[in-house]
């Protein structure tokens, strides 16, 4: 981290060989007020990151002794694990299944949303209530409505299999929605995308704030279809939010735990975890710190890269330079 | 406000105005009732079972309403064998407000300095936030977990309320900076001219004006951590005591039976307050989230 911050400094300030004295007397007197926070950051992000990929190769006792270097053996013990291809496959499908579910129903909501109505401040509050709410509880209930004897849902959808044999593939008396793959964790993607709407919506809805009157009614005067006003006028504006929203879901949704320890935490083995999930497996339950780790690490990489291109994408420091 | 009709419907004033279809109108009701109704029916549920007996929450076939409102529940929760719950709100009340005057202190001073003062290294600094707040702390437990065990920090609430503040100054940050950016510098420049300390110039001046963003930081903050769940289950997992409720929840599922009235009780605990806080800074909600991408 000190490299990227050096070299960022000697990209804003083109001119500092020349004042060097001067820009050094600047930062020094910033000092003070940005060293609280550096020291936060330092000390509980930057530092357990770095002690992460320093534990991922050590070996670390079940009671959490440190016993020496590891070299590569936990990178080796992860990446021999038999059910971690499916954990892989399954952890694309989480994400992509939750972010482009939210996104597209958050595109309805949000265009609904910023319609005319009576009541749409009301409507607007009540979606906030998944957004405030743990997600934790929030599953909990979700699970409670399908659990398989006393879930409300599942006696509604136990009733209703028996018009429709289809719904009797993902279900049976015994199991439910809730107790066996793949229903439990089509059920998570839901409770996923329910807990991801009011944030995407209000991001979009802001975008809409951004959108100048001027472009709309210009397409009104053109002429344009409804349709063709929202894909050539509204969606191309939209498109920073959009962005914005999509990858901060996309962080969220990869790095969701409680979803799914709760709808499918009861399963053994990993045959319905993603890779978080899975890490938190094996630092718990398997308390194995050290592979935990090794996990960590590739979890924290695949963050990263999905950062970069946000911030590549996106630019979100765009707005704080001059 | 003259809210002239847009031709997708939209309306730029906020107020319900003009709208020359009725038809469109009843539509759009239905859907919004439609809506609230999917949006509140899980959490109606989860109210409604709350005040079930353990023997009617468990009953098949279930029951919407309780048959007999055991309002004794909210009472009855408190002293239950299987977490010590007032200390469970206790630690949730400590953590949150600690964590959140802990992420003021540090994010009021930056955010003021970094909107109000071009230095170098302003953007590094800008960047590091912004890198923080992409990562969540269950990216990096494994690394909190063995740091705060060797720190003896294990179990203990101020591991949970140092993690709360590092994860959650970098909303509070650039929410802030957007609002200090956003007094003229005039403002500030002829305050100076009449004598004023930089001090005075953030306390007299700049406060009054950035109070809105400040509130909205801290009531994040405190949702925020008041909620948090993957780094304090694996931190607080040998420390019943200084669980938050979001962690306790789960001495109520057991393996053969759940007191999910219990469940639920806590959970409407817990719910209730901070979606009162919520509601308030609703509207400045995403600004900070996405942090300039919006404009």
């Amino acid at each position: 981290m000190t490299l990227t911050q050096s070299t960022a400094v000697e990209v804003d300030t083109p001119e500092s060989t020349k004042n060097r004295p001067r820009r050094a007397r600047e930062s020094l007197r910033a000092a003070p007020w940005l060293a609280p926070g550096l020291i936060l950051i330092i000390g509980v992000v930057l530092f357990p990151a770095g002690y992460m990929i320093y534990t991922s190769t050590r070996t670390i006792s079940k009671a959490g002794v440190d016993r020496g270097p590891a070299g590569a053996a936990n990178y080796e013990t992860l990446f021999a694990l038999p059910d971690l291809p499916g954990v892989l496959v399954r952890t694309l499908v989480w994400v992509v299944a939750v972010v482009i579910g939210t996104v597209c129903v958050s595109l309805l909501l949000a265009h609904f949303l910023n319609k005319a109505f009576p009541g749409r401040r009301f409507v607007r509050l009540m979606l906030i209530i998944p957004w405030a709410a743990s997600v934790l509880m929030t599953t909990m209930i979700v699970y409670y409505m399908f659990e398989p004897n006393y879930g409300l849902v599942n006696n509604f959808l136990m009733q209703l299999s028996q018009h429709f044999d289809f719904l009797s593939a993902f279900s049976n008396a015994d199991y439910g929605f809730t107790k066996r793959m793949p229903a439990a964790f089509i059920i998570a993607i839901f409770v996923a995308i329910f807990v991801s709407l009011p944030f995407t919506t209000y991001t979009l809805l802001a975008g809409y704030q951004a959108i100048p009157r001027e472009t709309l009614e210009a397409a009104c005067v053109d002429k344009a279809s409804r349709w063709q006003t929202y894909w050539h006028v509204t969606l191309p504006q939209l498109r920073p939010a959009l962005m914005a929203a999509s990858i901060i879901n996309i962080i969220n949704v990869y790095n969701s735990y409680p979803i799914l320890k709760v709808m499918t935490g009861s399963m053994p083995g990993f045959d319905a975890d993603t890779t978080t999930t899975m890490m938190f497996k094996i630092l718990q339950t398997n308390q194995r710190a050290d592979v935990a780790a090794a996990l960590s690490v590739v979890n924290f990489v695949i963050v990263i890269a999905v950062i970069s291109v946000y911030m590549w994408l996106v630019k979100p420091l765009k707005s704080v330079e001059d | 406000m003259s809210s002239k009709r847009l031709p997708d419907g939209t309306l730029k004033s906020s107020r319900y105005t003009t709208v020359s279809d009725p038809g469109s109108v009843t539509a759009r009701v239905v859907m919004a009732v439609v809506l609230v109704v999917v949006f509140l029916v899980p959490y109606l549920v989860m109210v409604l079972s709350s005040f079930k007996s353990l023997d009617e929450v468990n009953r098949v076939p279930p029951t919407l309403l309780p048959q007999t409102w055991h309002l004794d529940n909210y009472v009855a929760m408190w002293g239950v064998s299987e977490t010590p719950l007032p200390h469970n709100l206790l630690s949730t009340i400590i953590i949150a407000g600690a964590a959140t005057l802990l992420t003021l202190a540090v994010a009021l001073p930056a955010a003021y300095y970094t909107a109000k003062f071009r230095f170098p290294g302003r953007l590094a600094f800008l960047f590091l936030v912004l890198m923080t707040q992409m990562l969540q702390p269950a990216v990096l437990v494994t690394g909190l977990f063995r740091e705060f065990l060797a720190l003896g920090g294990a179990g203990q609430l101020w591991s949970m309320i140092l993690i709360n503040a590092a994860f959650n100054m970098s909303f509070g940050t650039w929410i802030m900076h957007s609002f200090f950016a956003n007094v003229p510098k005039e403002v500030d420049e002829s305050a100076r001219l009449d004598g004023a300390s930089s001090w005075a110039i953030l306390w007299r001046i700049n406060m009054p004006l950035v109070w809105p963003g400040i509130v909205t930081a801290v009531i994040f903050t405190f949702v925020a951590a008041w909620n948090e769940f993957a780094a304090s289950v694996v931190i607080l997992s040998g420390a019943p005591q200084n669980q938050p409720l979001s962690v306790a929840l789960f001495s109520f599922v057991g393996q053969y039976q759940t007191k999910w009235q219990y469940v639920f009780g806590v959970s409407v605990v817990a719910i209730v307050p901070v979606l009162i806080l919520f509601a308030i800074i609703e509207k400045k909600l995403v600004a900070g989230l996405t942090a300039g991408a919006i404009k």
